[in-house]
């Protein structure tokens, strides 16, 4: 895989991107809720993939019980839930109980979408990982992804 | 080296340094510009554009229930507004009701909350039907709510006839772009075209489809894409109902087009100069249009959502003006400025006011208005209006290429030409190949608190579940059954669904009752997930 330029000098990609004993991340890429806007979704599922993850894209209309369960399927390590229709209040907490109550408690959720800052602090005490608002360089999110995975697998392994 | 940004459109056209008689070479005036108000349109579809009449200034608004969006009506009216343009929330323009599971969270969010025939009553209480313009901004649902509107006006005594606006209605760019579908293409084109007989027979003042290029562009196609993938759409329509036995003539006069204006400011110029020559040609050379107003492209614009940002939302003011001013240089008929808050969340009074202020500058303080196509015969413009024509012509020959656009939506050949392109933009932002004041340049810290952001609560979707339940409960349910059972008797049989659906929404069936009831015989869209 070509390596994008932007992602040069991030700390620990290119290990990844050629360590064959460890599985890639995985991470599902969620869309919920009656929200169409995918696409802040498809841009992240790409910049993710050309980091070298593995990323399940669920399309759109998902619940929140579905997005865990796929998520569940797929051992993913992580989560990224995007709202743009103001529906975030109620669908990211919905996910949040879902997966303390399947137990996946440990899979890095996080989101991003037209969010005010407030309303990100909330959920972020609610239990998500970080929230992503318009403008948030790719570079970051994926620097995040494969920060917070990678200490996910040295938990569960 | 030519791979700079500044040798590029921000939709990656090629820029010279200067321009000269020899880009224009092929340039034939009269064939290709004429005058304003003549075939081919390149100057724009009237003689004195806007000496004899400005644009309509017409601000989307919609929020929590229709008692509030109703309030915000009447502030812009107050406030010359000339037009009204309804935004529904998404429960609504996905078909479900208020109370469905899957409404839950996104009632009154994104837009008005409208379930049934009160709903509507109460958007347009105290607003004279007759006398103003409404544009709504549905797709899915669109005929439902058109009926909707046709019967509240006629229980405060206004006829259909009388009635004039525009149903969005373009289910192609949903597919390709926005997403909001309800049935497969095929029935859902069929509504359309039945929905299309019924204006023209019965409301000569109703616009019966505007095809939106604005979502395409939004969920980040590039100029040309959003030029070319529109006007295929439009002429897909085009080709539907004279398919289905209608002259061109008796429908093309009502048809527009929604674009978006960018933050390039010729390309977005060129984009709306092109757009109008193309539609002239094909609309009298290839389906034999006669009437002069058939070959017209008339069209609304609105501001960028996508190019407003979140860090340093004032500046989003000025991005607006400037976008808001190649709209008037392509010559656009309407326009909606964004409110700077709009990228956190639905805008405030303050901040519509401002928008709408916006405008009136334009109007009235800077003399833009008093020439007609002002950048007319500049070799830059007129270059890259061929430019822009000829990009587009190619992406028609691909898309018949698939069999037309219901065939290429099936391929997915639309939706991964915009994630493409959305991807290469963003990359160029990574690499601040492009830069964006506030986001990858001149940033700085802040917090959003000095904006006062409107939020929506949860009393709205409790309260506006209430009542659906409440019409519910209080209608003549034997009255509904029947209506909904006539209803799908006229979707299996072909016959025109309009007014059955009329008849629907005056027994007070509820739009996700509507809705369910053709699903039963048309089916739901699913889309294959892919990035």
């Amino acid at each position: 895989m070509r390596w994008p330029k932007y992602l040069d000098g991030m700390s620990n990609a290119r290990h990844f991107e050629g360590d064959g004993l460890r599985r890639p991340f995985r991470i599902v890429v969620a869309k919920a809720g009656l929200d169409g806007h995918d696409r802040g979704a498809k841009v992240i599922a790409r910049a993710l993939r050309d980091a070298g993850m593995e990323v399940i894209y669920t399309g759109l209309f998902q619940t929140p019980e579905q997005i865990v369960r796929t998520a569940i399927q797929e051992d993913a390590d992580g989560i990224g839930l995007s709202i743009l229709s103001g529906a975030h209040m109620t669908l990211f907490p919905l996910v949040v109980q879902q997966l303390e109550a399947q137990g996946a408690g440990d899979i890095v959720f996080f989101g991003g979408g037209t969010i005010p800052a407030d309303d990100a602090a909330e959920l972020k005490r609610l239990g998500v990982r970080e929230i992503f608002t318009p403008g948030a360089p790719l570079a970051d999110i994926v620097a995040f992804v494969q920060r917070e995975a990678g200490k996910r697998r040295e938990r569960v392994g | 080296m030519a791979d700079r940004a500044v040798d590029r459109t921000i939709s990656d056209l090629p820029l010279k340094t200067v321009y000269e008689p020899s880009d224009v070479a092929d340039l034939d005036v009269k064939r290709d510009l004429g005058e304003p108000g003549e075939f081919p349109y390149t100057r724009g579809i009237h003689p004195h554009m806007y000496r004899d009449r400005l644009w309509t200034m017409r601000q989307f608004a919609g929020f929590g229930n229709a008692r509030q969006t109703n309030e915000r009506y009447h502030f812009l009216l107050a406030q010359g507004q000339m037009g009204l343009s309804v935004a529904f929330d998404m429960p609504t323009l996905m078909g479900y009701d208020s109370d469905a599971p899957q409404a839950l969270g996104e009632v009154g969010k994104c837009g008005v909350a409208i379930d049934s025939v009160k709903d509507m009553e109460t958007l347009f209480a105290g607003i004279d039907m007759g006398a103003i313009t409404t544009s709504m901004t549905i797709n899915g649902p669109a005929a439902i709510a058109l009926a909707q509107y046709i019967v509240a006006a006629e229980n405060s005594g206004i006829p259909r006839a009388e009635l004039g606006g525009t149903l969005q209605a373009d289910i192609f760019k949903e597919y390709i772009a926005q997403k909001e579908w309800i049935f497969p293409p095929r029935p859902h084109v069929r509504i359309i075209v039945d929905m299309m007989k019924f204006c023209t027979a019965e409301m000569p003042k109703w616009n019966t489809i505007s095809i939106s290029g604005y979502h395409i562009r939004e969920a980040g196609s590039t100029a040309v894409q959003e030029l070319a993938f529109t006007l295929a759409d439009g002429f897909a329509y085009v080709e539907a109902a004279m398919a289905a036995g209608m002259d061109i003539d008796t429908f093309a006069p009502r048809l527009s087009f929604f674009f978006n204006a960018h933050i390039d400011f010729f390309e977005e110029i060129c984009k709306f100069r092109a757009a109008r020559r193309i539609y002239a040609h094909r609309m009298r050379d290839q389906y034999g249009a006669r009437d002069p107003r058939s070959w017209q492209l008339r069209f609304h614009t609105q501001t960028a959502g996508a190019s407003a940002t979140a860090q340093q939302p004032e500046n989003n003011i000025v991005r607006v003006a400037y976008e808001a001013l190649s709209a008037v240089l392509g010559g656009t008929q309407s326009l909606h400025t964004n409110s700077m808050d709009e990228v956190l969340a639905l805008p405030t009074e303050k901040s519509v006011e401002i928008a709408l202020r916006t405008q009136q500058v334009l109007a009235y303080e800077t003399n833009v208005t008093n020439v007609v196509d002002p950048l007319g015969g500049a070799y830059f413009i007129e270059a890259l209006t061929s430019e822009m024509e000829r990009q587009a012509l190619e992406y028609f020959r691909q898309i018949e290429a698939f069999g037309g656009v219901i065939e290429a939506i099936e391929a997915g050949f639309f939706q991964r030409e915009i994630a493409d392109a959305s991807y290469r933009y963003q990359r160029s932002l990574e690499t601040k190949e492009r830069i964006v004041v506030g986001v990858n340049a001149f940033e700085r810290d802040e917090t959003q608190d000095d904006l006062n952001l409107l939020k929506i609560g949860r009393d709205v979707e409790l309260g506006q579940a209430r009542d659906v339940q409440a019409v519910r409960a209080t209608r003549d349910a034997a009255a509904v059954e029947d209506a909904l059972a006539g209803l799908k008797r006229v979707c299996r049989s072909g016959e025109n669904v309009m007014p059955a659906l009329i008849d629907a929404c005056r027994a007070f069936a509820t739009e996700g009752e509507i809705v369910d009831a053709m699903a039963e015989v048309f089916g739901r869209y699913v889309e294959r997930a892919s990035f």
